[in-house]
């Protein structure tokens, strides 16, 4: 187990340095940045002082070895448009978002999985086809549609709920389930297909032959091997929640990472994009880590792998 | 006589299919006393495997079971609940199944996977439940037992998780041991060593055992009582001794005839055969099941078949015995 998990370390370094470098480069990739820098009124000269000004005229690899270190003491640099420490920009974002991104992926798993399992205990039942309905519908319906619809009902017709902002929990209600619901079907059909083929699986007749009871061959017996595969799928819908969803996050006015990004991007602010991009992808390698990790601690098979 | 530990009376299970119901099983008797062994042969397809799983309360759910009778030593286990059930399974009626490959739980170790039936019907502690389970291990001829526990079931050999299947049916040393073609995933020598070892624990633990095989010189060897199954029926049964020595049923004589015996069977000599297809068991069946593949089938077979012979020995075939000439029987 050390083993494993001393591998899937090293490759999920490796892979975030890589995916450093990726980021990185994007600020030769979208055109000259010392140009951007100096504005579009900006004579030859201009260009040149600011190059030399900022450091871009030294070789990539010298660069890249300064932002990176910078990078891993928390320093990104300050945007070129909010003319504030990125870091401490993103920080500041990043909190709204990673409440968000939890509560959600939590409302997601603790309404898919236990539908899920209800679902492939009895198949074709009224819980299996209120299952699929809901799962069909939160597939067809677009986030920001189910986000008003709750808004008006919710905020505005029974007031019980703040419409908008992020100042008390009461505020994080609405966003959660619109988020949640969003991952919601991917897993509550994983989970039922993975019980119902464990279900019928020879073990599960071994346990049953053992004298153990229903809660225990579907809980003990079956679950644990039907939720390994759910496991990988909501590290990555985990991963997706925590860059922020801007349609979320425009709706109710919660300004997180993901409206950030949004912002930055539309105002060609490199440094923070690039940054954005790293701590989103840093994200999904440590979650894909653990996920690794978990899944190991649930199927020893993969732990030779 | 002594009341049997297990009497089963007519008992018929039906699967509903898209074309029909599939009779799969019909009209089953049989009884089984302590210490007895009872080996059910037949072909594959014949109904062993839902046969026994009948008896355990485990036939899938789409599976109709109706007997007039099915006795476990005074518990009547067609009126028994889930509670009734659960309290014998395991614990007084345990089954080695047909799939050792796929049998034990990839997620627990054997271990955790030994003691978990121990400790569900007794109250024991873990480390006396761990000291039962090696204990088993080295009875099954595993070595090297008490580091096994920490192993998963994909570190062992397909023979290893055998031993531990029948490790795992006997934890609470059953009264009933349903072992259902135990040894199929052994080499020949193992399967040797492991029906023996079966036979003398059921010796020395005073067990019932039914034991399901293809194998006849297995049977031979074993068994008190063998029952032959045919498409679902019971077409023979009897004390094996009396069994193998004359044979009534035209089936039964047939498969005798697919062994090869020393001495009479030539070296290298094709094994006997018995042509023909089994019918379809969807929809009625009436008359002999085995009339498309006997030799000597003709009008009355295919009406009501009598069951003929003695209390002990008996079978289903319109010629009682004596009438039926080896003649003409499978080549
Ligand atoms: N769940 C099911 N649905 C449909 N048919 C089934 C089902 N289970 C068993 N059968 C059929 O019932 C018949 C008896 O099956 P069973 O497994 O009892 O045979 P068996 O005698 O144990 O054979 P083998 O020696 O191959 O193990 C077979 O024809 C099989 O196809
Ligand atoms: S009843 Fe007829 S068909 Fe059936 S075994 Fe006897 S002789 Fe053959
Ligand atoms: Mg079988």
């Amino acid at each position: 187990m050390l083993t494993f998990i001393l591998k899937r370390l090293g490759l999920a370094v490796l892979v975030a340095i890589t995916v450093s470098f990726i980021s990185f480069s994007l600020l030769f990739l979208s055109g000259d940045p010392a140009a951007a820098l100096a504005g579009e009124t900006a004579s030859g000269e201009d260009i040149e002082a600011i190059r030399r000004l900022y450091g871009f005229d030294r070789p990539m690899l010298v660069q890249y070895g300064e932002w990176l270190f910078s990078a891993l003491r928390g320093d990104f640099g300050e945007s070129y448009y909010f003319k504030l420490p990125v870091a401490s920009l993103i920080a500041d974002r990043l909190q709204v978002t990673m409440l968000l991104g939890l509560c959600g992926i939590l409302f997601a798993l603790l309404t898919a999985v236990p539908l899920g399992v209800a679902a492939a205990i009895r198949p074709n039942s009224i819980i299996d086809r209120l299952a699929l309905f809901l799962s069909v519908a939160g597939q067809a319906m677009p986030s920001f549609w189910f986000g008003l619809i709750l808004i008006v009902v919710l905020a505005i017709q029974l007031g019980w709920l703040p419409p908008s902002g992020a100042s008390t929990w009461r505020h994080f209600v609405m966003p959660t389930i619109v988020l949640g619901y969003y991952a919601m079907p991917a897993i509550m059909r994983l989970t039922r297909a993975g019980m119902l083929d464990v279900l019928e699986s020879d073990f599960i007749r071994t346990a049953r032959a053992k004298g153990a009871g229903e809660t225990r061959v579907l809980f003990k017996h079956a679950l644990r091997n039907a939720i390994i595969p759910v496991v990988s799928l909501a590290a990555v819908q985990m991963g997706f929640m925590l860059g922020g969803s801007i349609v979320v996050e425009s709706v109710f006015a919660l300004h997180g990472a993901g409206f950030l990004a949004w912002e930055s991007i539309a105002r060609n602010d490199l440094p923070t994009v690039q940054a954005l991009i790293l701590v989103f992808s840093m994200f999904y390698i440590i979650f894909t880590f653990l996920a690794d990790v978990l899944n190991a601690w649930l199927d020893p098979r993969m732990r030779s792998a | 006589m002594t009341t049997p530990l297990l009497s089963v009376k007519n008992l018929n299970l039906t699967i509903p299919t898209g074309s029909g119901t599939l009779h799969a099983v019909r009209g089953i008797d049989f009884d089984l006393h302590r210490g007895e062994t009872l080996s059910i042969v037949g072909e594959s397809g014949s109904g062993k495997s839902l046969t026994s799983l009948a008896l355990m309360g485990l036939l899938g759910k789409s599976i109709a079971r109706s007997a007039d009778e099915m006795r476990f030593d005074g518990i009547d286990l067609l009126a028994a609940n889930r509670r009734v059930m659960r309290d014998l399974r395991g614990n007084r009626i345990a089954m080695i199944f047909q799939e050792p490959m796929t049998s034990l739980n990839p997620a627990y170790t054997i271990g955790d996977q030994l003691t978990e039936t121990l400790l569900l019907h007794r109250k024991v502690s873990k480390s006396v439940a761990r000291a039962r389970a090696v204990e088993l291990l080295e009875k099954v001829g595993i070595t090297a037992a008490e580091s096994r526990l920490s192993q998963y079931p994909h570190q062992l050999s397909g023979g290893l998780r055998q031993r531990v299947m029948i490790a795992l049916a006997l934890m609470c040393e059953p009264d009933l041991l349903i072992a259902d073609e135990p040894t199929t995933a052994l080499d020949v020598t193992i399967q040797a060593q492991i029906l023996r070892l079966l036979v003398d624990l059921t010796r020395e633990m005073n067990m019932a055992m039914i034991l399901i095989t293809h194998d006849l010189g297995v049977v031979a060897r074993v068994a008190d009582k063998v029952a032959v199954m045919y498409a679902g029926e019971l077409v023979e049964t009897g004390p094996a001794q009396e069994v193998f020595a004359t044979p009534s049923h035209p089936y039964t004589r047939g498969l005798l005839r697919c062994i090869p015996q020393p001495g009479k069977t030539e070296r290298g000599a094709p094994l006997g055969t018995i042509p023909g297809v089994v019918p379809s068991l969807i929809g009625e069946v009436s008359g002999c099941v085995f009339r498309t593949r006997c030799p000597h089938a003709r009008a009355e077979c295919r009406a009501e078949i009598p069951q003929y012979g003695t209390p002990s020995h008996g079978f289903r075939c319109v010629y009682d015995d004596g009438a039926l000439s080896e003649e003409g029987e499978f080549a």
